[in-house]
């Protein structure tokens, strides 16, 4: 299995990747140690280009000013491995975008940033990600204070089965930011009108958000998250369930909202990699392969797997 | 190769369909009947019910010139009831039709065609207005059950004296009160204003009622929020591990635990070492809240289970904690689903009497309660007690009492069942 994925299987990996799990119990340590992972697994026969999964991430981790810092992290759901010494740093204002086969866990990296993993009770999280200096995984730290910093929009439109008015004031309620109701009305109203959304539901706010179209729902669901002003939002293939008309629209509101937050997006669509993002980071059974400026990843990729799979020989 | 396949296919498919038909009808066929038997017997069950019980909600009164006679409720010049004899005068005012009657075994017999049920109504009449006292009143008493079932036809005249409950002369006494239009049906209200009796024409339901209305109240304020509680518990805060999968299979099991071995439980706990009195709603309320909580948490963990995880997860993800996200969302969308076993337990817990059986609830209990630690019966109960009676008249209040019980149980449920709707449109 492991040398399957090493030398053969490279160009069927969207068969190679739902393997993911069945090939983590089945290899165990011994797996990891002849795959590799980073420091310990060095191999200077292989030229970087053509070496599967060794080696470190290939490609600039690090970034200028970086607003969120993730450092040697590793999650396991149980016995899986699910991701093996990923390092990243998202800047301020930056669009990053997450991209790579199905489970090869870049949903499971962006979970991590907002410590939505917590839930699940057989997920283990080490490594330390620091959110403007801060560790968000500290024992002091509540998660509920870092995911009002932290937002996310999930991949299914799920809105509240509450009228649209609730949806965008559920989060300002619950953390009391708004003093009255005129304010609360406000925060409804800029979010709407920041996601792009308030023209077509202005007459319409006691509705129920379940009502309103796919693409709309989406924005209701990106406005909730903006109304709690976070300084980060976590999206999570946010325009997979959506025409490319809703896709537009939303790919237009990231563009707007790049002024004022970090963005971290989940993609499978490598057109919408290259359109929102400044980044792009590359994920491939849980390592993250490669990291570096959009341009620089769909131009010219350093590593043979980036290429292959922005190249559509993959995925 | 792929046409020659195409072709091959299409020919396979349509030489399969004959079977696939066949067997389509096949379902449908048994689908239907096995719908229609259940209709059947249905319909089977309402119409014997309806058939044997519907006579109970009438019954034969009797007019009485009653004489409330000075020299025996004021002997002594004042109204005096502590020695009063009511049921001389409703005897003497019943005699009135048969002047002819003299002798002792006569008067008797002819006693017997008049209820208890007279001396309690004069007497409360008097009671009402003292001012009764020296005058003739027109008075409508129920009849005795025998003369009531002649009336209506359940006792067959034709039948050999010795087997039937009346005499020959008893019915020709009858038939003329018939003729003097001194009989009339009308509606039963003792059955629905009086508690249990010996005499069937004073029996009524409604210390039963009251009873399973009171052990309700209890087993509803506590089970529903117990089970509510345990059950929201359990999916959203306890940790997952061989405990809760142990708690989880014991109350599963509990679901299936024989009812009688609650109302065991019952008497150990609530009876002899709580020390509650017996017969009281309020153990009765309490064991039938034991019986009724596997059920409820079971229907609400499933309705929990149901709330998509993304409504939890966008929640989650705009900073609620875990007690917001369950009290905001998750309780919300499931609370429908957590009615909707509310409705099965209560439906269950009225329904029930054999843990009854264990803590005193099956007794003749005459008073209707009216509290939570009266002595009490419960609907089944008085079903399986008047049942058990032997005189022709108790087998249509069976019936009678079974109907009430259903309509009972359909009101609880419409008002349930309204509930949850109310509940549902919010959203």
């Amino acid at each position: 299995m492991a040398a399957m994925t090493e030398s053969s299987g490279m160009d069927e990996a969207t068969a190679a990747a739902p393997a993911v799990k069945p090939q983590a119990p089945a290899n165990g340590k011994a797996g990891d140690g002849q795959v590799g992972r980073g420091r310990d697994a060095a191999r200077p026969d292989k030229d970087a280009r053509h070496s599967a999964l060794t080696g470190r991430t290939v490609g600039q981790v690090r970034c200028e000013n970086p607003f969120i810092v993730a450092e040697n992290i590793d999650v396991f759901y149980g016995d899986n491995h699910a991701i093996k010494d990923v390092t990243l740093e998202i800047g301020r204002n930056q669009v990053v975008a997450l991209i790579g086969p199905s489970g090869c866990g870049k949903s499971t990296f962006l979970r991590c940033l907002n410590r939505m993993n917590d839930s699940i009770d057989i997920a283990r999280v080490t490594g330390t990600i620091t959110l403007d200096g801060q560790d968000i995984y500290s024992r002091d730290l509540d998660p509920v204070v870092l995911r009002a910093r932290v937002g996310m929009v999930f991949q299914k439109p799920n809105p509240f089965p509450k009228s649209i008015y609730d949806n965008v004031a559920y989060g300002p309620r619950i953390h009391g930011l708004a003093a009255d109701r005129a304010e609360l009305d406000e925060i409804v109203h800029v979010s709407l009108e920041r996601a792009g959304l308030l023209k077509e539901v202005k007459d319409r706010l006691d509705e129920p958000g379940t009502g309103l179209s796919g693409g709309q729902q989406q924005r209701l669901c990106i406005a909730r998250t903006i109304a709690v002003n976070p300084e980060v939002i976590l999206m999570d293939e946010p325009c997979s369930a959506l025409d490319p008309i809703a896709t537009a629209r939303i790919e237009d509101l990231i563009d707007e909202l790049s002024a004022n937050y970090a963005i971290v997006i989940v993609t499978h669509s490598m057109q919408q990699a290259a359109r929102v993002s400044q980044r792009v980071a590359y994920f491939h059974l849980g390592t993250l392969v490669e990291v570096d400026e959009t341009d620089r990843i769909f131009t010219n990729p350093q590593h043979k797997l980036t290429e292959d799979y922005v190249t559509g020989r993959i995925g | 190769m792929a046409h020659v396949d195409a072709e091959r296919t299409k020919r396979l498919v349509e030489a399969s369909l004959g079977a696939r038909h066949r067997r389509e009808r096949l379902f449908q066929v048994a689908g239907f009947l096995a719908t229609t038997v259940g209709v059947v017997f249905l319909a089977i069950f309402f119409w014997t019910l309806i058939a044997q019980g519907y006579s109970a909600f009438v019954q034969t009164f009797v007019k009485l010139d009653v004489e409330f006679s000075e020299s025996e409720l004021a002997p002594a010049g004042t109204l005096d009831l502590q020695y009063a004899n009511f049921d001389a005068l409703a005897r003497s005012a019943f005699r009135e039709y048969f002047p002819d009657v003299t002798g002792r075994s006569d008067r008797r017999e002819l006693n017997k065609l008049l209820s208890v049920g007279p001396s309690y109504a004069i007497r409360d009449a008097i009671e009402q207005n003292p001012d009764l006292v020296g005058t003739t009143v027109s008075m409508w008493v129920p009849a005795a059950a025998i003369v009531d079932m002649l009336v209506k036809e359940n006792i067959d005249r034709n039948l050999p004296e010795s087997q039937r409950p009346l005499t020959d002369q008893q019915i020709a006494w009858v038939d003329r009160l018939i003729e003097r239009d001194a009989l009339d049906t009308r509606f039963n209200t003792a059955l629905f204003s009086n508690g249990d009796s010996r005499e069937p024409e004073l029996a009524g339901i409604r210390g039963a009622l009251m009873g399973s209305f009171y052990m309700l109240l209890i087993t509803i304020a506590l089970a529903f929020p117990i089970g509510a509680a345990a059950a929201v518990y359990l999916e959203e805060f306890a940790p997952k591990n061989r405990w809760s999968d142990l708690i989880e299979v014991n109350i599963n099991n509990l679901a299936a635990v024989p009812s009688i071995v609650f109302g065991l439980l019952g008497l150990a706990v609530f009876i002899n070492w709580m020390a509650i009195p017996r017969s009281a709603p309020l153990v009765g309320g309490l064991v039938l809240s034991l019986l009724t909580l596997p059920v409820i948490i079971i229907a609400s963990r499933a309705a929990i289970k149901a709330v998509p995880p993304s409504i939890r997860e966008a929640a989650f993800g705009l900073g609620a904690s875990r007690v917001q996200v369950v009290f905001h969302h998750v309780i919300p969308l499931a609370l429908p689903g957590m009615l909707n076993g509310a409705i099965i337990g209560m439906s269950r817990a009225l329904g029930e009497s054999a843990p009854l059986l264990m803590i005193g609830v099956v007794a003749f209990i005459v008073d209707v309660p009216s509290g939570f630690s009266d002595p009490a019966t419960a609907l089944p109960v008085q079903i399986y007690l008047w049942a058990d009676s032997p005189e022709r008249a108790f087998a249509e209040r069976t019936s009678a009492a079974i109907i009430v019980l259903l309509g009972f149980l359909l009101l609880m449920n419409l008002a349930a069942i309204i509930m949850r709707k109310r509940v549902e449109r919010q959203w």
